[in-house]
C-alpha cells in the first residue's frame, strides 16, 4: 500500500464516518447501537492483531487494556463534564479518549517490559493475569464505583467518532507494520533468533507492540464507556479478551482486512441469532478448535500463506 | 498464634488441593512443552462425576461412608483419566507437529467448548448444586483451633497421592518411560518407547489427580458449577510455573506456598480485597526474577 494512497483512505473513512453520523438521528437506534458495537470491535481487533498477529505475542488480556482506558476516559468526562461549556463537549471527549488511551499505554508498558523474557504460552498466562489483577484493582476501587459499576457517564460516543477513530486505528497500524521500521514486528514474530541476529531488537519491537495496540485498546473502551454509558469489572472479564482473540484468529493473525471482516460478522451474528444466544459460545469454541486444525492462517485470507505468523 | 495456627492449616488444606491440580499441569508441559488449559475442567468434570454417581450408586453403596466416598472418587478418576486422554487424541494429537502457539489456542477452545457446553441447560446447568457429603464431617477442636474432617481429609489424601506419583515415576517402566519423553522425546523414541502410549498415560495420570482435587476442592466449596474450576486451575498453574514446570516437587511445594499465601491474605483486612490478584502478582515477580522456577533449571534456547 502506498503511503499517500493510506492517506486518502484514511481521509475519507474519516469523512464518510463524519457525514454519516450527521444523518445519525435518523437511523434506528438498535441498528445505530450495533454500528457503534461493530466499529469498537473493529478498533479491538485490529489492535490486539498488531500484538497477537504482526508481532506473534500471544495475549490475553486485551479486555484489561480496555478497561483502564474506558474508566480513566469515563472519569475524567464525569469529573470535568460540569466545569466545560456544551460547546467545548467534544474537545472534553477527545482529551478523555487520548488520556485513557495513554493510561492504558503505561499498562501496556507495564506487561511489556516483564514479559519480554516469556514467549508462547507463559506470556499468554501473565496477560491473563494481568487482566485479573485489573479486574481485582478496579472492583476494589471506590472511586470508580468498586464492584457496583460506574454510573452516569454522558452519551458522548457516536457514530462519527467511532468510525473516524476505527479508521486512523486501522490506518496507523497499518503504516506501522508496512513501513521500513514495521518489518522488524513481522521479523520478530517469523524468527526471534534470527531477526536478533540480523540486528533487530526484538525487545524493543515487542514493547511498540504492547504500547501502541494497547493506547487502542484504551481508546475503544473510552468509546465504550462514553456508548454504553455504564461501566462495570465484570464486563472486562477473560471472556471479553477471548471475544477479541476469536475476531483476530478468525481474521487470520496479521492480516489487517481479515480482521476488521471478522470482527464485524462476529459482531452481527449474535445479534442475528439471537434465539441460539446460548449457543454462542460453544461454536465459538468449536470454531476456535476448528479454525486450528484445518485454517490456523484464519478465514478471511487467500489459500497460500504469505507469512508464518501462526507459526511461532 | 491460635490465628496463624489456623490460617497454616487451612492453607495447607487449600494448598493441597492447588498441589494436585499442578502435577497435571507440570507432567503434560513435561510431555508436550505446553499449558493444558482444559485441565482445570477435567477437574471439574471430576466433581460433576461424583456428584451424578453419589446418587445413582446410592443404593449399593451409601454415603457418607468411606468405601463409598472410595470407590466413588476411584469410579470418578477412571471417568476423569478417560476424558483427559478422549481430549489429547481428539484435539492436541492431530496437531502435535504444529507451531506451539497453534496448540496453545487449541487447547484454549477446547477449554471454553468444556466449560460451555457444560453450563448449557441441557448438560448441567449454569446454577450452583449442592455437593453430596461423601463423608461423615465433622470439626475438631483444639483449644482455639478449629480444624475440620475434610481439611485433613485433603492433606492425608494428597500426601499419599504425591508418595504413589513418586512411586510410578521414578521406580516403574511406564514413570521411566515418561522421564525418558520428557528429557528428550526423539531420543525416547528412539529407544523403542511408544510416545503415544505414554503421552496418553501422562494425560490420564494427571486427570485422574484432577478428579481427586475437584472431590476435594467440591467438599470444602458451597457447591458445584461448570466454571468452578477456572479458579483453582489458574492458581494451580501458576503453581506449577512458580516451582518450575516439568519439575514433580516443585509442583507440590508451588501449591503449598500458594494457597498458604492465600489463606494468609485472605486473613488480613484490607488485604483481604485483593487476594484473587495474589497469585498473579506472584507469578509475575517470580517470572521477572526467576523465571525457571523455585526448583526448575533455567535452559538456553540452542540454535
Amino acid at each position: 500500500m502506498s503511503n499517500s494512497g493510506a492517506k486518502r483512505w484514511l481521509l475519507a473513512g474519516i469523512i464518510l464516518s463524519v457525514v454519516v453520523s450527521c444523518f445519525s438521528p435518523q437511523f434506528n437506534r438498535y441498528y445505530l447501537g450495533i454500528a457503534i458495537d461493530t466499529g469498537i470491535n473493529i478498533i479491538l481487533a485490529v489492535s490486539l492483531n498488531l500484538i497477537n498477529g504482526h508481532t506473534g505475542q500471544f495475549s490475553l488480556g486485551h479486555a484489561g487494556f480496555m478497561a483502564v482506558g474506558g474508566y480513566t476516559a469515563a472519569k475524567f468526562t464525569l469529573v470535568f463534564e460540569s466545569m466545560v461549556p456544551d460547546s467545548l463537549k467534544p474537545l472534553l471527549f477527545l482529551v478523555a479518549l487520548i488520556l485513557g488511551g495513554v493510561f492504558a499505554a503505561v499498562a501496556g508498558l507495564g506487561v511489556g517490559v516483564p514479559s519480554l523474557r516469556l514467549k508462547g504460552d507463559y506470556l499468554a498466562i501473565v496477560t491473563l493475569g494481568f487482566g485479573e489483577i485489573i479486574r481485582v484493582i478496579v472492583q476494589n476501587m471506590e472511586a470508580v464505583g468498586a464492584a457496583s459499576g460506574l454510573k452516569g457517564i454522558p452519551k458522548y460516543t457516536t457514530f462519527g467518532w467511532t468510525f473516524a477513530l476505527a479508521a486512523v486505528t486501522i490506518y496507523a497500524v497499518a503504516s506501522l507494520v508496512n513501513s521500513t521500521y514495521g518489518r522488524g514486528f513481522i521479523a520478530v514474530s517469523d524468527d526471534e533468533v534470527a531477526a536478533s541476529s540480523m540486528g533487530i531488537n526484538p525487545v524493543r519491537y515487542k514493547v511498540t507492540a504492547f504500547v501502541t495496540g494497547a493506547f487502542f485498546a484504551g481508546v475503544a473502551g473510552g468509546l465504550y464507556a462514553h456508548h454504553k454509558q455504564f461501566l462495570s469489572p465484570t464486563g472486562f472479564d477473560f471472556l471479553k479478551s477471548i471475544d477479541i482473540v476469536v475476531m483476530v484468529i478468525l481474521g487470520g493473525m496479521g492480516r489487517t482486512a481479515g480482521v476488521v471482516i471478522a470482527a464485524i460478522i462476529l459482531t452481527l451474528l449474535p445479534e442475528v441469532l439471537r434465539q441460539f444466544a446460548d449457543y454462542r459460545m460453544i461454536i465459538y469454541s468449536l470454531l476456535i478448535i476448528g479454525l486450528m486444525m484445518a485454517r490456523p492462517q484464519g478465514l478471511f485470507t487467500l489459500g497460500f500463506k504469505k507469512k508464518g505468523a501462526a507459526e511461532v | 498464634m491460635d490465628w496463624f495456627l489456623q490460617q497454616l492449616i487451612n492453607g495447607l488444606a487449600l494448598g493441597s488441593i492447588y498441589a494436585l491440580i499442578a502435577l497435571g499441569y507440570t507432567m503434560v508441559y513435561g510431555v508436550l512443552r505446553f499449558i493444558n488449559f482444559a485441565h482445570s475442567d477435567v477437574l471439574m468434570l471430576g466433581a460433576f462425576s461424583a456428584y451424578f454417581l453419589a446418587p445413582a450408586l446410592h443404593n449399593v453403596l451409601p454415603v457418607p461412608s468411606f468405601t463409598g466416598a472410595f470407590i466413588i472418587v476411584l469410579l470418578s478418576m477412571l471417568i476423569c483419566a478417560g476424558i483427559g486422554m478422549l481430549i489429547e487424541v481428539l484435539a492436541y494429537r492431530p496437531l502435535r507437529s504444529r507451531p506451539k502457539l497453534t496448540v496453545l489456542i487449541t487447547a484454549i477452545g477446547v477449554s471454553l467448548f468444556i466449560e460451555f457446553t457444560c453450563q448449557h441447560k441441557a448438560v448441567f446447568g449454569a446454577d450452583t448444586k449442592p455437593f453430596p457429603q461423601l463423608l461423615p464431617a465433622t470439626d475438631f477442636h483444639m483449644g482455639g483451633l478449629v480444624v475440620s474432617s475434610n481439611d485433613l481429609l485433603v492433606v492425608v489424601v494428597t500426601t499419599l497421592l504425591l508418595a504413589g506419583l513418586w512411586f510410578i515415576v521414578q521406580r516403574t517402566k511406564m514413570g521411566t518411560a515418561m522421564r525418558a519423553v520428557s528429557f528428550n522425546q526423539q531420543a525416547a523414541a528412539l529407544m523403542g518407547i511408544n510416545i503415544n502410549r505414554i503421552i496418553s498415560f501422562t494425560f490420564g495420570l494427571g486427570s485422574a489427580l484432577a478428579a481427586v482435587a475437584g472431590i476435594l476442592y467440591a467438599l470444602k466449596a458451597p457447591g458445584i458449577e461448570p466454571l468452578m474450576g477456572v479458579q483453582p486451575g489458574i492458581r494451580a498453574f501458576i503453581a506449577a510455573v512458580l516451582g518450575g514446570i516439568g519439575n514433580l516437587p516443585g509442583a507440590a511445594l508451588g501449591g503449598l506456598v500458594i494457597g498458604l499465601l492465600e489463606t494468609f491474605a485472605g486473613g488480613i483486612s484490607g488485604v483481604s480485597n485483593y487476594r484473587d490478584g495474589i497469585a498473579f502478582a506472584v507469578l509475575i515477580l517470580i517470572l521477572l526474577f526467576k523465571p525457571a522456577g523455585l526448583l526448575g533449571k533455567a535452559t538456553v534456547e540452542k540454535v
